[in-house]
């Protein structure tokens, strides 16, 4: 399929390009990598009238240690991310987004703006606590991952506002672990689970876990982190905490996966993120 | 009709200048506009990587990119992997070891190969298999397709992609 | 075996032909590199959108969003007010002459075949039923045009369960036949009610084997241009010299100013074996509009448009004594052939039932097939057609039938396999079997995989959650269509014949044209069937150029598909040759005062039995051909030759295949860790690509096993309508599989072939089920249906555990 009508620009600067967002309208899109908005358009279940491209705009790229934690420039493609060890779970979980060629041109400011509850990164961002930057006409702020996701596909992000940087804690010292379980390697995740355990000898003396795609927004299950927290870490304790992966949530039924199967595949994939995080398997 | 916009690619070496609508499709830009025909189009949701070429050296699909976002880039396609007459050592493993039936596939199986072992010049059968990840092939079931990627990578030359000369 | 293993039998086998077959082979049966591939591997190969035409206008489809209703209104204005756009039709538009074409009439059988019109009359049965057709200057502009027709309707109510279909208070989809039944037919033979009765177990199981995609990476694709009177259509089709025809009649365009052209074709699996509304539709609108008008079909599109195919509800019934030994097999096929017949739609599922008694040496089998409509797409052929879905209910049930019995699958199989016969073996039915030997097959899978050894490390990883099974198939399937004497209009119906043709000319300096009626979509014909020429006249297959898939080029054909390339356009390319080289002999004895009877082909040159030194190449003899000052008395100038070659009877590969999965069992999540096969398709021209055929076919039924589903939800939409939801398995899925062949001579042919392009696919999807049914049954889970999703897989757990599941 191909794209319904749209004008174009390139700003070559952050305020051009705040600014354009701003005269387009509400039918004005920022354009990044491309690779979530670009399929919606073609199948026309996206048409924005004006698409601002990212692309010309200096500083949105790259990696950096600032502060004891990490800040990703907004146009940072996902192999970037995927190639930086450093970001532990956030390379981990980039390196499972859809396709090498995908993650050659998806950004991770274009899938964190985009919201898609069936994305990799935004359950990791809040499991990460982290934070994008976002800066519009009335200048620069923080959104912190537990105030971004509002809704489907929909985040705290105001129209006119351009995401520009990702910053997440450096979380050293603290083991991760990523299960994503999809059908084909390069499908979304039917559900995710994205673990974070800082532990001092096998105590748990914080954990933290995400859940992908199981609701409209990206989630945490604070059950799992509550019987864990303090508590010394076991198969068995990560097993019984597991247990409580899906409480509260309600995801959406679709052809492959039942609201059930998808809360049974999240205590599964819990008990495998939390093992992996805290050394045991 | 939006309004046009310039547009400089650098294709296989040469530079072309187009005036495009925003949102015409790179890879239709390849072939409609300027012939590189070798590039296909098989899907619309950037599942199938027939439409891999390789911009500023990195594999992408040209489906999902605007022509406009490529302007200024470098791209290769099919047709400048083989240089002189000469294949570039993905084709002629591809060749001998019957790595394509219908061949439609083909191009986009060959650039994303060439990427991979761009990267990884020793991938493992395993490695090779989630690198291609992103081509579908309906003929091979993939088992030729991915013993050649291997025999390639034994290949001396067969990591860079051919830099043909700028013919510009 | 090994490559030169295979070459030296089939040189052997070759070497004991006749007169059609007459050269001793020395590039048959090597794995020759293809022909090919130099312009597909540099991007210069030319599908059907690679080529454009001054003038080209642009087609684009409106199409119906609803399953079932009546279209009110179409507002066509805005689209037409458009700059760019040239026309815009709709139903009433078109003076097209009949609907179009289904090809089956089967004798004393009712089929209730309903008009299906280019455009859509008075109302849409189906989700993407086209409504209208816009055509328009530019590629982009003319989808834009699409989206600006404004149509109206009045839903009408939906059915998309064939069982529900059947039902008195279901909707009809087609009011003049009051019922959605297509029809109702038999086939059997020996006495099914002795059989059961004397069973001492009767197993019984319904068996779904749900719609599936074709999903050729290429999308279909028509160029028409017509001017001067004459009809070019370049479409991305496997019957090129069968649309001919119908684009004669239904435009009413005389047949010899219809030229149609199959150029690459990029896969096809059955969907492009079809006369699509598109194809006549853009003829139309080219003659209409006197410019070429070009179409290339979006994947959404084809999801929803392109032929699918399965879609059965089998229910099968076995009896057998306590020995294993099957008494009488009744299969009662319900088919789901969705809201419209096209060419082949309602014959398909009959196919299933030649094949019905497998391997085995069923006495007694009947197969009842019942075809339903519902408000999908229609189903056609998809690769194996008929002869998968068979395979399925037959290899499932047997290890049903071996887990009831509580015996080995394989001893079951043993105790029931037709022993071997190299010509002809008549099953109740009446289908005589060509050459077989089953046994032996499953003998050489067993060299490479030992079934303890899988058992043993399955106890092992069962520790860790992991459930490992082995699953078989031991299959034959029914290819090489046809004979036309069988499956014509007085036999089964179909209305044409199953012959093939052939030519060959050689060129006055020796360069060799091969003209096939076959029309290849990635098989390799341009290899193959050179290997077979040049051995017939001594050159290198280098120098033979194949010609197909130009309905001008050569003479009439009738394409690919079914697996009859070789065993029909293989042997009608022999025979071509043959009859060159016969020529060439008698042109050579008359130069060189010998008898012809002494010319033998040796070296690439005709020489003379005992005189090597005496001989001509062939391009010598082209040369004496075309400049005929001394040939034989009365004999014609000229090298050029052809063959029109109908089978005697069909052929009938067969094989043995194993599978290895790992199941997770907390998510239902399947691995493939080894999938083996061995198949018999007699001497191999080109072992490469024999293997190269069998790994397609196997992604292929794997992939329907585990991963492809074409699915409408209640309301005829269809859930699955791109490669993000029509989950096609990539490399990242698949193992690497071992192949290997036993070659039994087929006794039908010259070249003792039979077809291999649909094997792997007819064997796959039940080893596969039997491998997974075999993992699960620790769990006590004893038999599950496709598709083997982890869902499904995990849901089929939980019941067995007594749990309840979603």
């Amino acid at each position: 399929m191909i794209p319904a009508e749209f004008d174009y620009t390139a700003p070559e600067s952050l305020d051009a390009a705040i600014k354009a967002l701003a005269d387009g309208g509400e039918d004005a899109k920022l354009l990044a990598g491309g690779h979530s908005l670009l399929p919606l358009m073609k199948l026309r279940l996206a048409a924005p009238a004006l698409l601002v491209d990212l692309r010309k705009v200096p500083g949105l790229h790259g990696i950096e240690r600032e502060d004891g934690s990490w800040r990703i420039g907004a146009m940072t493609p996902h192999t970037d991310l995927e190639h930086s060890p450093q970001l532990g779970i956030f390379a981990k979980a980039a390196g499972t987004i859809a396709d090498p060629q995908v993650r050659n041109r998806g950004t991770v400011g274009g899938s964190l703006a985009h919201g898609d509850p069936a994305s990799d990164l935004p359950a990791v961002l809040l499991a990460a606590d982290g934070s994008v930057t976002v800066q519009g006409p009335g200048g620069q702020r923080a959104i912190s991952a537990g105030e971004l996701f509002r809704d489907y596909m929909e985040t705290a992000i105001e129209p006119t506002e351009v995401l520009t940087e990702v910053r997440i804690p450096s979380l050293d010292g603290w083991g991760f672990g990523y299960e994503k379980f999809n059908r084909r390697s390069e499908d979304w995740a039917m559900v995710a689970v994205s673990a974070l355990v800082k532990q001092t000898g096998d105590i748990c003396e914080e954990v933290r876990v995400g859940l992908t795609n199981m609701g409209s927004v990206p989630l945490r299950a604070g059950a799992v982190e509550e019987a864990l927290r303090g508590k010394p870490l076991s198969a068995e304790s990560i097993a019984s905490a597991a247990e409580q992966a899906a409480e509260g949530t309600d995801p959406p039924a679709d052809l492959n996966a039942s609201t059930d199967y998808k809360r049974h595949l999240a205590r599964v994939l819990c008990r495998r993120a939390l093992g992996q995080a805290a050394g045991l398997t | 009709m939006s309004k046009t916009v310039a547009v400089q690619l650098q294709v296989n070496g040469a530079t072309h200048r187009l005036e495009v609508e925003p949102r015409l499709l790179l890879v239709h830009a390849l072939r409609d506009n300027l012939g590189f025909t070798g590039t296909h189009v098989g899907c619309d949701t950037s599942n199938c990587g027939a439409c891999t070429v390789h911009m500023e050296g990195r594999a992408v699909k040209s489906c999902t990119v605007l022509a406009v976002q490529a302007d200024g880039a470098q791209i290769t396609t099919i047709e400048g992997m083989a240089s002189d007459g000469q294949l570039h050592p993905l084709q002629e493993a591809f060749w001998n070891d019957h790595g394509l039936q219908c061949g439609y596939c083909t191009p986009g199986m060959i650039m994303a190969a060439a990427a991979l072992l761009a990267e990884n010049p020793n991938p493992t059968e395993d490695e090779v298999r989630h690198g291609l990840e992103g081509n579908l092939c309906r003929c091979t079931g993939y088992h030729n397709i991915v013993k050649a990627v291997l025999d390639a990578a034994k290949t001396k030359g067969a990591t860079v992609a051919q830099q043909p000369e700028v013919t510009a | 075996m090994s490559t030169g293993e295979a070459s030296t039998q089939a040189t052997r086998i070759a070497a004991e032909q006749t007169d059609a077959a007459p050269a001793p082979s020395n590039h048959v049966g090597q794995a020759l590199r293809r022909k090919e591939d130099p312009r597909l591997i540099t991007g210069k190969g030319t599908y059907v959108d690679d080529i454009n035409l001054t003038g080209q206008l642009w087609a684009a489809w409106v199409r119906s969003p609803e399953a079932h209703a009546k279209i009110v209104s179409i507002d066509t204005s805005q689209a037409k007010a458009r700059d760019g756009v040239r026309a815009v039709y709709t139903h009433e538009d078109l003076d097209i002459e009949a609907s179009l074409p289904m090809a089956w009439v089967p004798p004393g059988i009712e089929v209730n075949t309903p008009d299906h019109w280019v455009l859509a009359k008075g109302e849409v049965k189906h989700v993407g039923d086209p409504v209208a057709l816009v055509v328009g200057d530019d590629r982009y502009e003319v989808f834009d045009a699409a989206e600006d027709v404004i149509v109206e309707y009045d839903p009408l109510p939906v059915v998309t369960d064939p069982e529900k279909a059947l039902e008195s208070d279901s909707p009809v989809i087609h009011e003049q036949f009051a019922t959605n039944k297509v029809s109702e037919w038999s086939l059997g033979g020996g006495d099914l009610e002795a059989g059961f009765a004397e069973a001492d177990v009767v197993v019984e199981r319904r068996i779904v084997n749900h719609r599936i995609a074709g999903a050729a990476i290429e999308p279909r694709g028509v160029l028409a241009d017509f001017r001067a009177d004459r009809l070019t259509v370049w479409s991305s089709t496997q019957i090129p010299h069968l649309l001919r025809p119908f684009l004669s009649m239904l435009l009413g365009i005389s047949e010899d100013r219809v030229r149609v052209i199959a150029p690459e074709v990029g896969g096809g699996f059955g969907s492009k074996l079809q006369v699509y509304a598109e194809e006549v539709g853009c003829a139309w609108a080219s003659r209409k509009l006197g410019r070429p008008v070009k179409w290339i079909e979006t994947r959404s599109e084809g999801m929803m448009v392109t032929h699918h195919g399965r879609d059965q509800i089998d229910t099968v019934r076995v009896g057998a004594k306590r020995d294993g030994t099957i008494t009488a097999w009744h299969s009662k096929i319900l088919a789901d052939i969705g809201a419209y017949q096209m060419f082949f739609t309602p014959m398909i599922p009959e196919l299933s039932a030649f094949v019905m008694c497998g391997v085995y040496k069923t006495p007694a089998v009947q197969t009842d097939v019942v075809n339903v409509m519902t408000n999908k797409f229609p189903t056609d052929a998809i690769r194996g057609a008929g002869r998968p879905e068979a395979t399925h209910m037959i290899e499932v049930t047997m290890d049903q039938l071996a887990q009831e019995l509580d015996m080995d699958p394989l001893e079951l199989r043993r105790k029931n396999f037709i022993p071997p016969f190299s010509e002809g073996h008549e099953t109740p039915i009446g289908v005589v079997y060509d050459s077989g030997n089953y046994e032996l097959a499953l003998n050489k899978l067993l060299e490479h995989i030992d079934p303890a050894k899988v058992r043993q490390e399955a106890a092992e990883l069962r520790e860790r959650g992991i459930y490992r099974g082995i699953g078989f198939c031991t299959y034959t399937e029914i290819c090489g269509n046809a004979p036309s004497r069988i499956v014509g209009p007085s036999g089964f119906g179909v209305q044409g014949g199953g012959w093939e043709s052939a030519a060959v000319r050689v060129h006055a300096s020796g360069a060799v044209t091969l003209y096939t009626g076959t029309s290849p979509h990635g098989q390799g014909h341009e290899t193959g069937f050179a290997q077979i020429v040049a051995d017939r006249l001594g050159i290198d297959p280098a120098q033979v150029d194949v010609i197909h898939g130009d309905t001008q080029a050569g003479p009439w054909g009738l394409d690919t598909y079914g697996s009859r390339t070789l065993a029909v356009g293989g042997e009608a390319a022999a025979r071509a040759a043959g009859k060159v080289a016969a020529k060439a002999r008698e042109i050579v004895a008359h130069q060189l005062e010998a008898d012809p009877a002494d010319i033998e082909l040796r070296e690439g040159r005709f020489s003379v039995r005992g005189s090597p030194d005496k001989g001509m190449t062939l391009s010598e003899v082209a040369g004496a051909a075309y400049a005929p000052e001394n040939i034989p008395e009365g004999m014609e100038p000229g090298l050029d030759e052809q063959s029109f070659y109908d089978p005697e009877n069909f052929v009938f590969p067969f094989g043995a295949h194993a599978c290895v999965v790992d199941v997770d069992a907390e998510t239902g999540k399947i691995d493939v860790v080894r999938y083996v096969a061995v198949d018999d398709c007699g001497p191999a021209i080109n072992p490469m690509l024999i293997d190269g055929q069998v790994h397609g076919g196997i992604v292929h039924g794997v992939g329907q096993a585990l991963y492809e589903r074409i699915h409408y939800d209640q309301d005829g939409q269809l859930v699955t309508g791109s490669f993000v939801d029509y989950a096609l398995p990539t490399a990242a899925e698949m193992p690497s599989f071992e192949t290997d062949r036993t070659e039994t001579p087929s006794p039908v042919n010259s070249l003792r072939v039979k077809g291999v392009g649909e094997a792997g696919t007819i064997a796959a999807s039940p080893t596969v089920t039997n491998a997974v049914i075999d993992a699960l049954r620790p769990l006590g889970v004893t038999f599950i249906n496709m598709p083997l999703s982890p869902m499904r897989v995990w849901e089929a757990i939980q019941e067995a555990k007594g749990g309840v599941a979603a």
